[in-house]
C-alpha cells in the first residue's frame, strides 16, 4: 500500500503507483451500489469489478442507468439535488466517498468525456490546457508540450495544429468531441470515462476514436458507454449489460457476445428488444 | 348555401391560423412606440440644433398707427425671428373688430441692458415691411447676453478713437477682441488656479495651527505671493476696461461696451452659407467645451457633460461588481427555495422604489453616516468643514449604483442560468473547483448578459436627477471632479449634471423664455451622451458575443 494511506488526515485522492504491467482486476470495485434520484431508484444493488488498464463497456437499452453509474465514478451526479446512494465505490483500495477526500482530487484522477461534446468557449489551446490551468500549472513549455501530446493522443493534432488559438467553437462536431477527449487526457488521469463518445461522429471519426481507445488503453483504465454493439466488440475487453437499473451480466466481451449466460442479454445483443 | 358557409369557414380558419390580427396588433404596438420615440427626438433635435445656427437679423417696420406701442420704443423691431404662432386671445383693431390675421411673431431682440426684455412680440397684421439690415452686428457679451447694434467707433486705451468708417476698423476690433479673450483666460487662470493653490496652502497652514517661526515665515511668503498675483489680476482687469466699443442700438440708443466684456461678434447678414456652417460648428463646439456664464443661460455646458460622464462611469464601476457578486451568490451558492425566492422578489422590487427615496437613503447613509465617519477618521483637522460628509460625485455614483443594482443582478442571473450545464460539468470533470468553474467558464460566458444589465443601468442612471439633488449635484461647480491637482480625482467634489442642468435652466432661471433653446440643446446632449455610452457597451458586448457564441453544432 502507498505510504500516504498511513497518514491520519488526507484530502487528496491517492495516486496510483504502477508496479506491475498486468494491472489489478479490481481496480475499480463497485460494491452493492444503489442510486436514487429523489425517490426514484435508478440503480439497484450493483456489484462490479473494473480491471486496470483495460476497456470496459457498459451496454443496455436507453434509460437503464449506464450514464448514472458512469457519472457516479467521478461523483458528477452530486450536482443534482436530492440524490442519494447506498453501497460503495472503491478505486484502488480507496473509497471515493471517503469524507476526507476532496471531490476535486478525485476528478483530477478520473477524466470524463461526455455524451454531448462540451468544449469551452475558449481557444483550442486553452481548452486542452484547462485541467492544467485549474491545477495551477501555468508554465508555457509544460502547457505547449501537453497540448501537442494530448491533441496527438486524440488524433486531432494534424487538423488543429495551425489553428490552436482559434475558438474551439469553430471546430466541427466530430473535432469538438476529439477535442474533449484531448482535454480529458491532458492532465494524465488514471481512469477515463466515456459516455457514448461516438454518438455524434461519422464512421471515419468513429474509427479514429476507437483506435485512440486502443492506444490509450496502455495508459488509462477506460470505461465506455455505448449503444453500438460492434463498437463494444471491437474495442472493449469486458462488457457489462444493464437492464432497468440492474446489472444483468458482466463478463469478457467475447463471451458476452458469443455465448451470453442470460436470456435478456442474448435478446438485447441480437436486437430482439431495446 | 352550405358551400358558401364552408368557404367562409375555411377563410376564417386560415385567417386565424396565420395570426394576422395579432401580427397587426404587435406591429401597431411597435409603431406607436417608435412614433413616440421619433417624435420626442424630433422635437428635441429641431429645437436644440437651431440654437447654434447663425440666423439672419430682420428689421420689422411697424405700421404707423401702432407705433410706439413696442416696449423697446421706436417704430421698428430688429432681431431674430423665433417663431410665428397663432394668438390665443384674439386681437382686436381700434374699432373692436377681430383682425383678419391672428398670427403673432416672437422676435429675439437682445440688448437686455437697454430694453429690459430679450423678446418682442408683434402681430403680423401690424407689420408694414421686413428688411435685412446689412451692416448690423451681433455682439456676444459676458453679461446681458446678446446685443444687436451698429458700431460707431472703438476707443483705444490711449484715448484715440477709430471710427467704424475707417478702413482699419475691422482689423482693430478683431485684434482687440482676441487680446481681451487671451487676457480673460489669463485672469481666470490666476484667480482660479494660482490664487486657489495659495488659498489651499494658507488653509492648510491655518488648520495645522502651528505658531512657530517657520510657519509664520511661510505665511508671509504666501501672503506676498498672493498680493503680487492679486495685483496682476486687477491690472489685467483694468486693461480689460481701458478700451471700449461704441455702438448704437437699432432703436437709436448709444451704448459703450468695455472690450473685456466682448466675447465675440459677427455680422449675421453678411455671412455666406459656408461661413454660417462653420459658425454653426464652432458654436456647437463652444457649447460643448466652454464653462457656463450668467447663471448657466450663456456659454457652454462642459462641466455638466463631464460631471454626468464621470458620475455614470463611477456608477458603472460600482454597480457591476456589486451586482455580479450578488448574482453569483444568488444563482450558484444560495440554497434555492422559498426564502431565496423572496429575496429575489425583494431585489426586483427595489427597482420600483421611487428614486427620490434612494436619494434620501444616500444622503442619510452614504453622506452623513459613511462620509461623516470618514471625515472624523481621516479629515478631522478640516472639521467642521465637511470633506466627504457632504454630497459629492462619489456618493452620487454609489446612490445611483444602489438604485440600478437590481437590473444588473437580474440580467447577470439570467445570463448565468443560460450557460449550458454541459460546459459546467466539463469544467468540473477537469478537476476545477466550483469557484474556478464560475470564474473561468461561467462568468466569461455571461459577460454579454452582464453588459446588457450595465447598459440598462447606465441608461437609467445617466438620466436620473431627483436623487442627485440630495447627494451632490449643484447648479454651478467651482471645479471638475478630475483636474491637475493632486490626487487628480476628487471624488468628494460636488459636480454638475446635464439632467439637473435642464431642470435648472428650464425652471429655475430668471428668464426661462431665453433659456428654452438651451434646455433643448442640453437635452440633446444628454441623449447623445447616453447613446455614446450605450454604444460603447453594445459594441463591447457584440465583440464578446462573437467570441463566446457557439457556432457549429
Ligand atoms: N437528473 C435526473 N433526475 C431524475 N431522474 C433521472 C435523472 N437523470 C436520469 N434519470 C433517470 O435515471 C434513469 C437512468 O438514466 P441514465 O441517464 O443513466 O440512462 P442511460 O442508460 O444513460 O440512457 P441513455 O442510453 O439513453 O443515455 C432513467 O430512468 C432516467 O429517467
Ligand atoms: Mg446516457
Amino acid at each position: 500500500m502507498p505510504a500516504v494511506l498511513s497518514e491520519p488526515v488526507r484530502s487528496h485522492f491517492p495516486t496510483t503507483v504502477n508496479t506491475s504491467t498486468a494491472g489489478r482486476p479490481d481496480f475499480i470495485s463497485i460494491q452493492n451500489f444503489s442510486f436514487f434520484y429523489g425517490a426514484k431508484q435508478a440503480l439497484f444493488d450493483i456489484s462490479l469489478d473494473i480491471p486496470e488498464r483495460q476497456v470496459t463497456a457498459f451496454i443496455g437499452p436507453s434509460g437503464c442507468g449506464k450514464s448514472t453509474l458512469l457519472r457516479n465514478l467521478n461523483r458528477m451526479n452530486e450536482l443534482i439535488d436530492g440524490i442519494s446512494h447506498s453501497g460503495d465505490i472503491i478505486i484502488h483500495d480507496h473509497s471515493i466517498y471517503d469524507p476526507l477526500i476532496e471531490v476535486i482530487s478525485l476528478r483530477k484522477r478520473v477524466g470524463m468525456v461526455f455524451q454531448k461534446s462540451n468544449p469551452f468557449p475558449k481557444s483550442i489551446y486553452e481548452n486542452v490546457v484547462y485541467p492544467l490551468r485549474v491545477a495551477g500549472q501555468n508554465a508555457k513549455n509544460v502547457l505547449d508540450e501537453t497540448v501537442e501530446r494530448s491533441l496527438k493522443g486524440a488524433a486531432l493534432w494534424d487538423e488543429a495544429k495551425d489553428r490552436l488559438h482559434e475558438s474551439a467553437l469553430s471546430l466541427s462536431g466530430g473535432q469538438m468531441q476529439r477535442l474533449c477527449i484531448a482535454r480529458a487526457i491532458a492532465n494524465r488521469p488514471e481512469i477515463l470515462l466515456m459516455d457514448e463518445p461516438c454518438s455524434a461522429l461519422d464512421p471515419i471519426a468513429t474509427v479514429k476514436v476507437e483506435e485512440l481507445i486502443q492506444e490509450l488503453k496502455s495508459e488509462f483504465t477506460i470505461v465506455i458507454v455505448t449503444h453500438n454493439m460492434q463498437q463494444a466488440t471491437r474495442c472493449s475487453d469486458k462488457t457489462a449489460f444493464f437492464y432497468l437499473g440492474k446489472l444483468i451480466e458482466f463478463d469478457v466481451t467475447s463471451k458476452i457476445f458469443s455465448n451470453p449466460a442470460q436470456k435478456q442479454t442474448e435478446d438485447y445483443i441480437t436486437g430482439r428488444f431495446g | 348555401m352550405s358551400d358558401a358557409r364552408n368557404g367562409n369557414l375555411e377563410f376564417q380558419r386560415t385567417y386565424a391560423a396565420k395570426g394576422e390580427p395579432f401580427v397587426w396588433l404587435t406591429a401597431m404596438g411597435l409603431a406607436v412606440g417608435l412614433i413616440m420615440v421619433v417624435a420626442l427626438l424630433g422635437i428635441i433635435i429641431s429645437n436644440g440644433l437651431p440654437v447654434f445656427w447663425p440666423s439672419r437679423v430682420l428689421e420689422f417696420q411697424l405700421k404707423s398707427d401702432i407705433s410706439n406701442s413696442v416696449p423697446q420704443g421706436g417704430d421698428k423691431i430688429v432681431g431674430e425671428l423665433v417663431q410665428k404662432r397663432m394668438k390665443r386671445i384674439p386681437v382686436l383693431n381700434a374699432q373692436g373688430i377681430k383682425k383678419a390675421d391672428q398670427t403673432e411673431l416672437q422676435v429675439f431682440v437682445g440688448n437686455k441692458d437697454t430694453y429690459g426684455l430679450n423678446f418682442a412680440f408683434a402681430n403680423q397684421d401690424d407689420i408694414a415691411s421686413v428688411t435685412e439690415p446689412k451692416d448690423i452686428y451681433r455682439i456676444e457679451r459676458l453679461e446681458y447676453g446678446i446685443a444687436f447694434g451698429y458700431p460707431k467707433s472703438v476707443k483705444l486705451a490711449n484715448g484715440q478713437s477709430v471710427p467704424s468708417t475707417n478702413a482699419t476698423f475691422s482689423t482693430v476690433l478683431a485684434q482687440l477682441c482676441a487680446e481681451s479673450t487671451a487676457r480673460r483666460h489669463e485672469i481666470e487662470n490666476i484667480e482660479k488656479h494660482e490664487i486657489g493653490q495659495i488659498n489651499k496652502q494658507l488653509n492648510e497652514l491655518r488648520i495645522s495651527q502651528k505658531s512657530d517661526s517657520q510657519s509664520a515665515e511661510k505665511l508671509s511668503a504666501l501672503d506676498a505671493q498672493y498680493k503680487t498675483l492679486a495685483s496682476k489680476a486687477s491690472e489685467l482687469r483694468a486693461t480689460q476696461s481701458a478700451s471700449s466699443l461704441q455702438y448704437i442700438t437699432p432703436t437709436g440708443v448709444d451704448r459703450s461696451l468695455a472690450i473685456g466684456e466682448l466675447v465675440s461678434y459677427t455680422q449675421p447678414n453678411r455671412l455666406s452659407t459656408w461661413e454660417r456652417i462653420v459658425l454653426f460648428a464652432r458654436n456647437f463646439l463652444n457649447f460643448l467645451w466652454e464653462n457656463p456664464r450668467e447663471a448657466n443661460t450663456e456659454g457652454g455646458i462642459f462641466p455638466a457633460i463631464f460631471g454626468t460622464f464621470a458620475m455614470t462611469l463611477l456608477m458603472s464601476v460600482a454597480v457591476v461588481p456589486f451586482g455580479v457578486i450578488a448574482a453569483i451568490y444568488l444563482r450558484e451558492y444560495a440554497k434555492q427555495g422559498f426564502f431565496l425566492q423572496c429575496v429575489r422578489i425583494a431585489v426586483n422590487n427595489l427597482a420600483g422604489v421611487p428614486s427620490i427615496v434612494f436619494g434620501v437613503f444616500g444622503l442619510g447613509f452614504f453622506v452623513y453616516f459613511v462620509g461623516g465617519s470618514i471625515d472624523q477618521l481621516f479629515f478631522g483637522k478640516y472639521l467642521p468643514t465637511p470633506t466627504f460628509g457632504t454630497g459629492g460625485v462619489f456618493w452620487a455614483a454609489l446612490t445611483l449604483a444602489l438604485m440600478t443594482v437590481p437590473v444588473v443582478i437580474v440580467s447577470t442571473e439570467e445570463a448565468m442560468a443560460a450557460v449550458p450545464r454541459g460546459i459546467r460539468e466539463g469544467s468540473l470533470s477537469c478537476g476545477a473547483s466550483k469557484w474556478q468553474t464560475i470564474q473561468r467558464i461561467v462568468l466569461p460566458a455571461s459577460l454579454p448578459g452582464i453588459l446588457t444589465g450595465l447598459i440598462l443601468a447606465m441608461a437609467r442612471g445617466a438620466g436620473e436627477v431627483a436623487p442627485l439633488m440630495l447627494v451632490g449635484v449643484v447648479k454651478l461647480a467651482p471645479s471638475l471632479p478630475l483636474d491637475g491637482d493632486f490626487p487628480f480625482a476628487h471624488l468628494e467634489r460636488k459636480f454638475m449634471h446635464l439632467g439637473f442642468h435642464i431642470y435648472d435652466l428650464g425652471f429655475q432661471s430668471p428668464d426661462s423664455e431665453a433659456a428654452k433653446p438651451m434646455v433643448f440643446a442640453t437635452a440633446l446632449l444628454l441623449i447623445l451622451l447616453v447613446i455614446t455610452l450605450n454604444l460603447a457597451a453594445i459594441l463591447t458586448r457584440e465583440k464578446l458575443r462573437k467570441k463566446y457564441a457557439g457556432s457549429a453544432f
